[in-house]
């Protein structure tokens, strides 16, 4: 079933009218590495769909990213690893989530992750890996597949 | 009148978005005079090239960027280049020696030797040139932040070896405006940078006058989305900036300019990549003369670096990308690059396999002894549309250094995200165009393929981490600990004087200082920078 990640009214059984709260997503830079081209066209894209995006910025550790998740109440972690730091990063951010009870969190990555280790991000909980060349609505629509929309608390 | 009749597609643009017509004619380059914006080759502006003879003199430096895991095999990985019948040495370093920290950081973790060579001390320096004599070669060091670093260590080995500093050639790249710009490899604040740079070239002045200083570089504000007028502009303006710093510094711009090089990327659109290097060698030579006062000609002449596009390379259907390199390489020496890297076509999988690594210098070799571009120098020069796009291109650049002379100059206008914010936009209009199928990228959105087999990679796993941090305590060990110690605190009080920063770093190498320590040490004095994210 399909979720879109924008804002719906909707009636709740005592008849007030809600809405939906947009799909809140942290993009993150974690590590090293600084190339940000493909954090930041995606973390425009999933605004300009709707989502409710919050940027970290780079040289993030897995602790900082996991903080942010809790803080900022995130449905998404989108991960931007070009480095080839993916098999410490990821562990650790998953293990973090975990002990701060954020199991739910769709967490993706994005960038340049060999083949070899794909089955193993999967093996970790990571949820969808998006390599070079895929296009923004695939991982819009990945999201939205996946996030179901909550009512905004009033 | 040009005629419009049925074309393929609504709008022909160059994969910048400058929009094409369909026919150049002299009408178009009637505003160009010969002596004025062309000149021949070796003749002030240099629009068609700094020599006379172009490549029938001497062929562009086939420098391949290289450099993974342990020194020791980025040394082996050296030796195969050079016996392929490489020119010139190009180290590729990892991040944490980029961002001037150990192996045993806690940042390093899972990033030691992945990206590039891990260089801790200058005992990995001593192992990474083994068996080649510095005094006999040209090397290229991409390093930025820990520039300085990097460059005494490389300084000291060749000492060691016997090379006499005063006719040691080759590059940092030591451009750190990029990095604010695009690659966001920074450590310190701006200005102190700047400080670090404008030493370099005070020092090298004096004790390495063969070195080349800093590489400006455009190659990366291309790669993060600029266009290529973007790329032109931002890139010429980061060289104005770097001159006026030293000028204010108090060189004499003819001491320090000539060893001003220059690094720009080859992309996919052929004949907007010619007509950008074609018009960056004329802006230079005028701004130095103009702007500057510059009076020796080796300050007008503009020598530059290229390497073919790294992002317009696909995952998918790997062996397109030799032909894309092909023709960026073309393109490059039809625009009369100096010197040449091309890329493997596993770019964007893996750093490269040796196979892949040699075809790619392969790719150059046949460029240079079988298709005769080599055997007339601007062989384009004349062209109605060529000439026109270089025109256009110059007037463009100058634009974008009005824009920025008057937000204060380069420093103010990063500070102000203005280059920043340029090329996000651009990165994200070509993103659009991308998946509204208006820039068609073949294997990606057309002519796709499902199931492609696996591709054979490079992959670099902990070992050389575990070699590294083993090698490190062994250094450590073995050191004078209060010759380090003393150094670093010397550093220290330089950086926060006036003396040049290199006098202490060469005495902190010489004593086995980590990369880590030495930027620890500045980091005390300067602070650490970083951007306010934005999307």
């Amino acid at each position: 079933m399909q979720f879109p990640g924008g804002l719906r009214a909707g009636t709740d059984p005592s008849g007030h009218t809600t809405s939906m709260r947009k799909t809140r997503v942290i993009i993150a830079k974690p590590g090293l590495d600084g190339h940000d081209r493909g954090a930041k066209v995606i973390a425009r894209a999933l605004r300009d769909a709707g989502m409710e995006v919050i940027y970290t910025g780079l040289r993030q550790t897995p602790e900082q990213i996991a903080a942010a998740a809790l803080q900022e109440d995130a449905d998404v972690i989108g991960l931007s690893i070009l480095s080839g730091a993916h098999m410490h990063i990821a562990p650790r951010l998953m293990e973090l989530l975990h002990e701060k009870g954020l199991d739910h969190v769709v967490v993706l990555v994005g960038g340049i992750i060999p083949d070899v280790d794909v089955p193993k991000l999967k093996a970790l909980g990571i949820a969808g890996i998006f390599l070079p060349g895929s296009p923004m609505q695939e991982i819009i629509d990945f999201i939205n597949e996946r996030v179901q929309p909550r009512a905004e608390a009033v | 009148m040009k005629t419009v009749t049925p074309e393929r597609t609504a709008s022909i643009t160059t994969i910048s978005g400058r929009p094409i017509e369909p026919l150049y004619t002299p009408e178009d380059v009637s505003r160009l005079q010969y002596a004025r914006d062309l000149a021949d080759p070796g003749a002030f502006p240099y629009t068609r090239g700094i020599h006379a003879s172009g490549y029938r003199g001497k062929l562009w430096t086939m420098r391949q960027f290289a450099g993974f895991g342990t020194p020791e095999e980025t040394n082996e990985r050296y030796k195969q280049l050079l016996a392929a019948g490489g020119t010139g040495l190009s180290v590729a370093f990892d991040l944490p020696t980029l961002m001037g920290r150990d192996p045993d950081h806690a940042l390093s973790l899972g990033e030691v030797g992945k990206c590039g060579v891990n260089i801790t001390t200058l005992a990995d320096m001593e192992v990474l040139f083994d068996g080649i004599a510095l005094g006999d070669i040209t090397t290229s060091m991409t390093i930025n932040s820990p520039a300085p670093m990097i460059f005494a260590m490389y300084l000291v080995v060749a000492e060691k070896q016997g090379a006499d500093w005063k006719m040691l050639s080759g590059t940092i790249q030591n451009d750190i405006l990029k990095e604010f710009i695009a690659q966001k490899e920074y450590i310190f604040p701006p200005r102190p940078s700047m400080r670090l740079i404008t030493d370099i070239f005070d020092f090298c002045a004096r004790e390495v006058p063969k070195w080349n200083t800093i590489s400006v570089s455009g190659y990366h504000i291309r790669e993060a989305g600029a266009t290529a007028l973007q790329e032109l502009a931002f890139t010429l303006r980061d060289g104005i900036e770097y001159v006026q710093w030293g000028v204010d510094a108090g060189l004499d711009v003819d001491e320090f300019v000539p060893r001003i090089s220059f690094f720009f990327n080859a992309h996919s659109d052929f004949f907007e990549e010619i007509a950008k290097y074609r018009a960056a060698r004329k802006i230079w030579a005028r701004v130095m003369k103009e702007r500057f006062g510059a009076k020796d000609e080796r300050s007008w002449k503009m020598r530059f670096h290229t390497q073919t596009a790294g992002v317009s390379l696909t995952a998918q259907q790997p062996y397109n990308n030799v032909v894309r390199t092909a023709l960026q390489a073309l393109g490059a020496v039809l625009g009369g690059t100096n010197s040449l890297h091309t890329n493997s076509l596993d770019e964007a999988l893996a750093l490269p396999t040796a196979e892949a690594a040699t075809l790619a210098l392969r790719t150059q070799q046949i460029i240079a002894h079988e298709s005769g571009v080599t055997n007339i120098v601007d062989p384009l020069g004349g062209s109605y549309f060529v000439e026109r796009l270089t025109l256009d291109m110059e007037e463009g650049a100058y634009k974008y250094f009005d824009t920025i002379d008057r937000m204060g100059g380069m420093v103010a206008a990063i500070e102000n995200g203005f280059p920043q914010r340029e090329i996000a936009e651009a990165a994200y209009r070509f993103q659009k165009a991308v998946e509204e199928r208006e820039k068609l990228i073949v294997g990606v959105n057309a002519y796709v393929e499902t199931d492609e087999p696996p591709f054979p990679i490079l992959y670099i796993d902990e070992k050389a981490s575990e070699a590294q941090m083993a090698r490190l305590a062994e250094v450590k060990a073995r050191r004078d600990q209060a010759r380090v110690t003393r150094a670093l605190l010397q550093l220290q009080e330089v950086a926060r004087g006036a003396g040049n920063t290199m006098e202490p770093l060469l005495e902190a190498v010489r004593a086995y200082a980590t990369v880590g320590e030495m930027c620890d040490a500045l980091r005390t004095v300067w602070g650490e920078y970083e951007e306010v994210p934005s999307i």
